[in-house]
């Protein structure tokens, strides 16, 4: 602990024990709860908080990842040591198969991340899953900010923004009917600068590819994207080699790098403190059409 | 970054057009927990609609449908941080609609925010933001009186702001009451102190908030540990553990301590408390810890780890200030779920008493329901003992939430008396 005398915790110490006392009582009401586990920096504290709820027993729920297909290699191999240390067990929803199946549709106009909403959606209902922990975070963008941390889903997995229930004191709501589901939010109170200072005190292990490295990159509409099969080049692009990092790791072509020589967390910190521009509008494709994207996105049942 | 940063939870509550989303737009800005894209939106949208100056307020409000109707509805979160705090702000809207979202901001508040026009005063509803935070127990008040840039800020509109505003708090449990002159959109004695008013020796707000001092807030004398899940791995490495999870509610447990389990009355000593990995020496609100005992007791969630003379009594008679949150109305012999700490159980509604007119603190006795948004004495009958104290004394075991059994929906919040 940091702090000792005045029984005052650091706020790191005070949302550590907010998402704790979170993870608790979902396990403790809910059925059948599962975390969704997208890779990124984000769903990897969920699960460090997960281990330390339950500990010394096991995580006593599985983790799901829908794979777009299109994932970073290293995040893979990351979430596959957290898996193993924690000895959960992990299921993959794969968007390619769920096309396949005629789930969901690929009209190859709509991004992969989107088809995940309807891949993600299917796993729930497949699977019986009541809760399904994310990690979205209320700083995160605008239509975040009213979010409950119990999310309540009706049974076409939609959210209704207008309908949300009262959350008071740290009294949740956990009651669902046949058929319907709770996104569950522990991380709702910490902000990006939050999660990697906890990074760095707990040293977390991460993907590689959000510390700086070097790679073949290119520009697309004002991002830098990062050259694959899955990323054919168009006119007049251009691949060239940059020192580069990332700050969401999402679907590899739809997610942008920026340029930096921050390798550590504390030179990422720092970074963060003086960065000018959201997690989101820097980097991610699929949030930039309009200022609406996400709570529309939300409203379908996206996490 | 700093360890040491500690946590300000605060509500804010102003009347449409006091200045609240101003000056929340510029805390957020002056502490740098606005971004370059979201400042670059709104400078687009604040010129598209032919403002000559940046509309700060743009940055705060949340969904589209509730930007097109130009009003905040709902409680929003908002984040930013000093080297000294990290803040989190519930922004409630102030109208009188809206009281539920109100009671939903004020009850994690450490410290409530209430925004008056100088040029106005006190108003109706500037009491009533006032009576809803003392009603939830909000430790901390700080009254910002806006707009000193149109009443040239002038001291004395600021003194009779606040005698009128002391005089009116004095009726009310206000622990601790701070009256801050301020002017949102120029800045004046927002984050700096203004020298626009040499009169006004007190600190700026971000000052204040950044140093009011809440550690002494909590209840660290009455051990209340509600236990949530019990930890029991299914590992040889572990065979024989049994770990208590919950979080601290009140007091200050360490190991040794002689303690009592609610609702049994079965006694035992703390055998050690584990935050993850590691036995630490005490654990105080509101830390998320593991209880082991000496000796094997059945402790179950819902049980509560107290001190054998200190400790709630089981009731299943509840009085209580119930805040009502939804269109159909409470009414008597209406059965609901309710949920206190970790236990849950069903309540008969027995008696309304009386409700609480919150503008005039009136008691309306001929009362037989209680609609929407409004406020009442009520006497619960529940199916199992509650392990409750009163609300004054501790938030979270005075504290419960009712629940409509067949749509699922929290239809009411109540603080025990
Ligand atoms: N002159 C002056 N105008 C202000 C001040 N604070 C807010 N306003 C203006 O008052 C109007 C309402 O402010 P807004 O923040 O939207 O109020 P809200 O409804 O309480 O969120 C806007 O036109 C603001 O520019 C202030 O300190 N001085």
């Amino acid at each position: 602990m940091s702090t000792q005398a005045g029984y005052q915790l650091s706020h790191l110490d005070e949302l550590e024990a907010e998402s704790i006392h979170i993870f608790r009582e979902v396990v403790a009401e809910f059925e059948k709860p599962v975390l969704m586990f997208s890779g990124g920096k984000d769903s990897i504290v969920m699960l460090r908080l997960a281990e330390k709820a339950f500990y010394p027993a096991r995580v006593p729920f599985p983790v799901l990842q829908v794979d777009t297909g299109y994932d970073f290699p290293e995040v893979i191999e990351t979430r596959d040591r957290w898996v193993e240390r924690l000895g959960v067990r992990l299921i993959i929803a794969s968007v390619e198969q769920a096309i396949k199946d005629g789930i969901v549709v690929d009209d190859g106009k709509t991004s992969r991340n989107r088809l995940q909403i309807g891949t993600l959606l299917h796993v729930i209902e497949e699977e019986g899953f009541t809760a399904a922990f994310g990690g979205g975070r209320r700083d995160e963008e605008k239509a975040r900010a009213k979010e409950r941390v119990y999310s309540h889903r009706d049974e076409f997995g939609q959210w209704d923004p207008k309908n949300q229930r009262p959350e008071l004191w740290s009294l949740y709501n956990g009651r669902i009917h046949e058929g319907e589901h709770m996104r569950i939010f522990p991380l709702s109170n910490w902000t990006e600068l939050d999660i990697w200072s906890y990074i760095g005190r707990e040293q977390i292990e991460i993907p590689s590819i959000y510390f700086a490295h070097n790679r073949r990159v290119f520009e697309r509409d004002g991002m830098l994207l990062s050259e694959s099969d899955h990323n054919p080049l168009r006119n007049a692009e251009e691949v060239k080699e940059r020192q580069v990092r990332f700050r969401t790791v999402g679907d590899l072509t739809l997610t942008g790098c920026l340029e930096s020589s921050a390798s550590t967390v504390e030179e990422i910190i720092e970074e963060v403190a003086i960065s000018r521009v959201t997690e989101r509008g820097a980097t991610r494709g699929d949030d930039r059409f309009s200022e609406a994207a996400m709570e529309d996105r939300k409203k379908e049942g996206y996490f | 970054m700093d360890e040491q940063m500690d946590l300000l939870r605060f509500a804010t509550a102003g009347s449409v057009d006091d200045g609240k989303s101003t000056l929340i737009g510029r805390l957020l800005l002056d502490s740098k927990a606005i971004f370059e894209d979201q400042l670059a939106s709104v400078e687009a949208t604040s010129k598209s609609r032919g403002y000559d100056y940046t509309d700060l307020a743009l940055l705060t409000d949340g969904l589209r449908s509730e930007r097109e109707q130009g009003i905040t509805i709902d409680v929003a979160y908002r984040y930013f941080a000093t080297p000294r705090r990290k803040f989190i702000i519930a922004d409630t809207p102030g109208h009188v609609q809206y009281t539920r979202n109100m009671v939903t901001g004020a009850s994690t508040a450490d410290l409530g925010l209430v925004l008056v026009d100088a040029r106005q005063g006190m108003t109706e509803q500037s009491r009533r933001h006032a009576v809803l935070l003392s009603l939830l127990r909000v430790p901390h008040l700080v009254l910002a009186v806006n707009k000193m840039d149109l009443v040239d800020y002038d001291e004395e509109v600021y003194n009779q702001i606040h005698r009128d505003f002391t005089a009116f708090t004095s009726k009310l449990t206000v622990p601790d009451l701070t009256i801050i002159p301020i002017s949102a959109l120029q800045g004046d004695n927002v984050v700096t102190r203004s020298d626009k008013m040499p009169w006004y020796e007190g600190p700026s707000l971000l000052h204040h908030l950044e140093h009011v001092y809440v550690a002494s807030d909590r209840d660290l004398v009455d051990t209340r540990f509600p236990v949530q899940y019990v930890v029991r791995p299914k590992s040889d490495k572990w065979h024989d553990y049994r770990g208590y999870a919950g979080r601290v509610a009140g007091g200050v447990m360490k190991k040794g301590d002689e303690v009592m389990v609610l609702p049994s009355g079965l006694t035992s000593r703390i055998a050690g408390i584990d935050l993850f990995d590691k036995e630490i020496d005490e654990a105080y609100p509101p830390m998320s810890v593991s209880v082991r005992l000496e000796d094997d007791l059945d402790v179950s969630r819902g049980d509560m780890i107290c001190r054998p003379k200190n400790a709630p009594t089981p009731s299943q008679d509840i009085d209580a200030m119930v805040s009502w949150m939804v269109p159909e109305p409470m009414r008597v012999k209406r059965k609901l779920a309710i949920k206190h700490t970790t236990r849950t159980a069903r309540a008969l509604v027995k008696n309304i008493q009386y409700r609480l007119d919150i503008n005039t603190l009136h008691r309306d006795q001929d009362t037989h329901e209680l609609g929407l948004n409004e406020i009442g004495r009520v006497q619960l009958r529940t199916t199992q003992p509650l392990l409750c104290d009163p609300y004054a004394t501790n938030r979270d075991t005075g504290s419960f939430i009712l629940i409509d059994e067949a749509t699922g929906v929290t239809v009411g919040a109540g603080m025990i008396n």
